[in-house]
């Protein structure tokens, strides 16, 4: 049933149409990644939607962000289960799970692949990243959620929440 | 709203004309300049505000609110089950979204209490679903002739717009040949039936929502149009039989002029398309009217006030560009579904356009300048080249150039490339938004008073569904499903006669969407990022 699409970590910027260029985010998350990748295998990161919402512009952008970021990303992208994103991350020996929410499901859906991890016995972080009210976040990250990323969310911050929800798990997972 | 002043003048005192400049002027094709000699002096926009939550009753309050308040079009926001042919009972699916994104309707029970006590004769009604269209359709038709309102009496629009969903939104069911088959078949059926429905409206708001550029939304938008029109041909209709019902949808977004431009390229390329290639006759055919709605996609979760300047000059250019119709969003969408506060917060923002800025007394008051005058031929040309790929992927075909381009991802992949474009200007800096790459000193306090839909609602649908599916005659379900899986079998014809019988026996959505899938099959989207 899995018809994921793979793409390969890469160093180049792709799509930038502007010669300008600033010493800023993009710069300072590639030197990051680079020091990495000498060291250690890519990240592996599965992306996905669980549920009906369409919304997937965000999910798409965070894939290359990731991609740019020398991750490997296997974008599964809409209309996945609880039950196949486990399998991506058992097929796949994902490092790290990332879902996109807009429609506010999150806090009927998050319970959901965290309890389907604990019945696979996987120790999978999962980041959120979407349409979640502030007054949520504290609500997902007791149950198990690693990090919870905005709209607005920049490169750096999407590959440094992927990277800290590997280095700092919360205790007890 | 309607403007019957005689005389236009300045907040000084100073008499205006009605336009300025010179022809082709408004009303005059190609309609550049607007489709009507005095714009919205004699009609103001149609500010349409879109609703739906919760149950039907839930709903059908909410209509009559604005009915009271002298609202004579409502517009039916449905629940991702629903927009996806799903029951609220599909345990798969549906546990956790019944009713929170919008209404719930599983069968003609939950339609005719979203519309009860609402004289379907002297209202027209938008309803804004795709992929199951035909079945709400269905159901509406349905309700009218309970309530024994003349089919030729219903008014209104149903979007119906599938190409856009393989292409942004995503809320396709079946492959897009089957779904083309359904579409043709309700344009034919309103086409004899129903002269006051619009079958189909256009919509380039979610793919511009999806990342698309302006110059993307519109070449897009107007190619999909394009299909259309081919696709109702080849069924036999005779083009100005049901071009006067075609209607359209765009994005209003944050480059002003660039906008503008866009709103008069579209009405220039669809008048001289539809006389030129087409050949359309009646001046309804030729004239591209359509509904605008601010860009939800540039409404920021930082400093969410500032949203309601953004929707405000969004609203300006939507005006100032000719729409129809205006819906303008919440400022608090980044965050939630809209408060009540800020949702009249948004239809006062364009009341204050209508009536205060002078925007309204004036008819195409930016042609000439020569900024507007370039903008406008450039987002055409940008459309012609996309026009140009298509046809040629088509081998002349729009219809066939336009699958072949959802087929192969062409669509999807240039959507993502502008998305992602876009993103890394903002990363980088070279693009600035307020609040989120710049001046964000303010950005520590949103979201204190969100609307939230709580699981009550869910509960509340799954025992409304349960009580329909004990009382209805499961036989008379399955004898009327079996009739659409024979009907989808038979191109010659047409579904939705065996569709509203099937509602009329209360089988839910769920059940004649897979009825119909089963023939039809299921559209599974490549990923393509």
């Amino acid at each position: 049933m899995l018809s994921p699409m793979y793409l390969a970590a890469t160093s180049n910027k792709p799509l930038s149409d502007s010669s300008h260029q600033p010493a800023s985010h993009q710069e300072s998350a590639s030197h990051q990644a680079s020091v990495q990748s000498q060291n250690q295998p890519p990240i592996r990161v599965v992306l996905a939607k669980l549920g009906l919402d369409g919304h997937d512009r965000g999910l798409k952008v965070v894939a290359r962000m990731l991609r740019d970021a020398s991750m490997e990303v296997i974008y599964l992208g809409l209309r996945q289960t609880t039950e196949s994103v486990i399998a991506a991350v058992e097929q796949e020996d994902a490092d790290v799970i990332g879902l996109s929410m807009h429609n506010a499901g999150h806090l009927a859906l998050a319970p959901r692949i965290l309890q389907a991890l604990r019945d696979a016995g996987l120790d999978v972080p999962v980041v959120i990243g979407g349409i979640v009210p502030e007054s949520d976040i504290a609500t997902l990250t007791e149950m198990g959620i690693s990090a919870v990323l905005h709209p607005g969310s920049s490169a750096v911050e999407v590959a440094e929440a992927v990277r800290g929800s590997l280095g700092e798990q919360p205790v007890g997972k | 709203m309607t403007s019957n002043r005689d005389q236009f003048t300045t907040m000084s005192g100073v008499p205006v004309d009605p336009v300025y400049g010179e022809g082709p002027l408004p009303g005059e094709f190609p309609y550049t300049r607007g489709i009507h000699p005095d714009m919205y002096r004699s009609r103001l926009w149609t500010m349409r505000m879109f609703a739906g939550f919760g149950t039907a009753v839930d709903t059908n309050g909410r209509f009559k609110e604005i009915l009271r308040h002298g609202g004579t079009g409502l517009s039916t926001a449905f629940d991702m089950p629903t927009l996806m042919g799903r029951d609220s009972d599909d345990a798969v699916w549906s546990t956790g979204e019944v009713g929170r994104a919008g209404v719930a309707v599983d069968t003609l029970a939950d339609m005719e209490d979203l519309f009860a006590d609402i004289d379907l004769s002297a209202v027209s009604t938008s309803m804004t679903i795709n992929g199951p269209a035909i079945v709400a359709l269905a159901k509406y038709i349905a309700v009218g002739d309970q309530a024994g309102v003349p089919r030729d009496q219903l008014s209104g629009t149903i979007q119906n717009d599938i190409l856009k969903e393989y292409q942004a939104q995503k809320e396709y069911i079946y492959p897009p040949r089957p779904s083309m088959r359904i579409i043709t078949d309700m344009m034919r059926f309103t086409t004899a039936e129903m002269p006051r429905w619009h079958p189909v409206s256009i919509s380039g708001y979610h793919i511009r929502e999806a990342g698309a550029t302006a110059a993307q939304e519109l070449g897009f938008t107007l190619a999909n149009g394009f299909a259309y029109v081919e696709a109702a041909q080849a069924a036999g209709l005779a083009v100005d039989d049901f071009a006067n019902r075609l209607s359209f949808f765009f994005n209003s977004h944050s480059d002003f002029f660039e906008e503008i431009g866009k709103f008069r390229a579209a009405r220039r390329i669809w008048a001289t398309w539809m006389k030129q290639r087409y050949g359309a006759t009646e001046e309804r055919s030729l004239k591209c009217r359509f509904h605008t709605q601010t860009a939800g996609v540039s409404l920021t979760a930082q400093q969410p006030e500032i949203n309601i300047a953004r929707v405000a000059l969004q609203a300006m250019a939507a005006a100032l560009g000719g729409t129809q119709s205006l819906h303008t969003d919440a400022y608090d969408e980044a965050l939630a579904l809209p408060t009540e506060k800020a949702a009249r917060i948004a239809l006062r923002t364009q009341q204050i356009v209508a009536h205060e800025t002078g925007a309204a007394n004036v008819a195409d008051p930016l042609g000439g300048s020569p900024y507007v005058e370039w903008i406008t031929d450039e987002m055409e040309r940008r459309a012609s080249e996309i026009f140009d790929h298509l046809l040629e992927l088509g081998n002349g075909s729009m219809l066939e150039g336009v699958y072949e381009a959802v087929d192969n991802g062409w669509f999807v992949g240039r959507i993502a490339d502008s998305a992602y474009r876009f993103e890394r200007e903002v990363n980088d800096g070279t693009r600035i938004i307020v609040g989120v790459n710049a001046f964000t000193e303010g950005n520590d306090n949103n979201g204190d008073n969100l609307l939230r839909i709580d699981q009550a609602t869910e509960d509340l649908q799954l025992k409304r569904l349960a009580t329909v599916k004990q009382a209805r005659d499961d036989e008379a379900v399955s004898r009327r499903l079996a009739a659409v899986r024979v009907a989808a079998q038979d191109p010659t014809k047409n579904l939705m006669l065996p569709v509203i019988d099937a509602v009329k026996a209360y089988a839910t959505e769920g059940e004649i969407c897979d009825a119909l899938a089963d023939v039809f099959g299921r559209y599974v989207e490549q990923a393509v990022v």
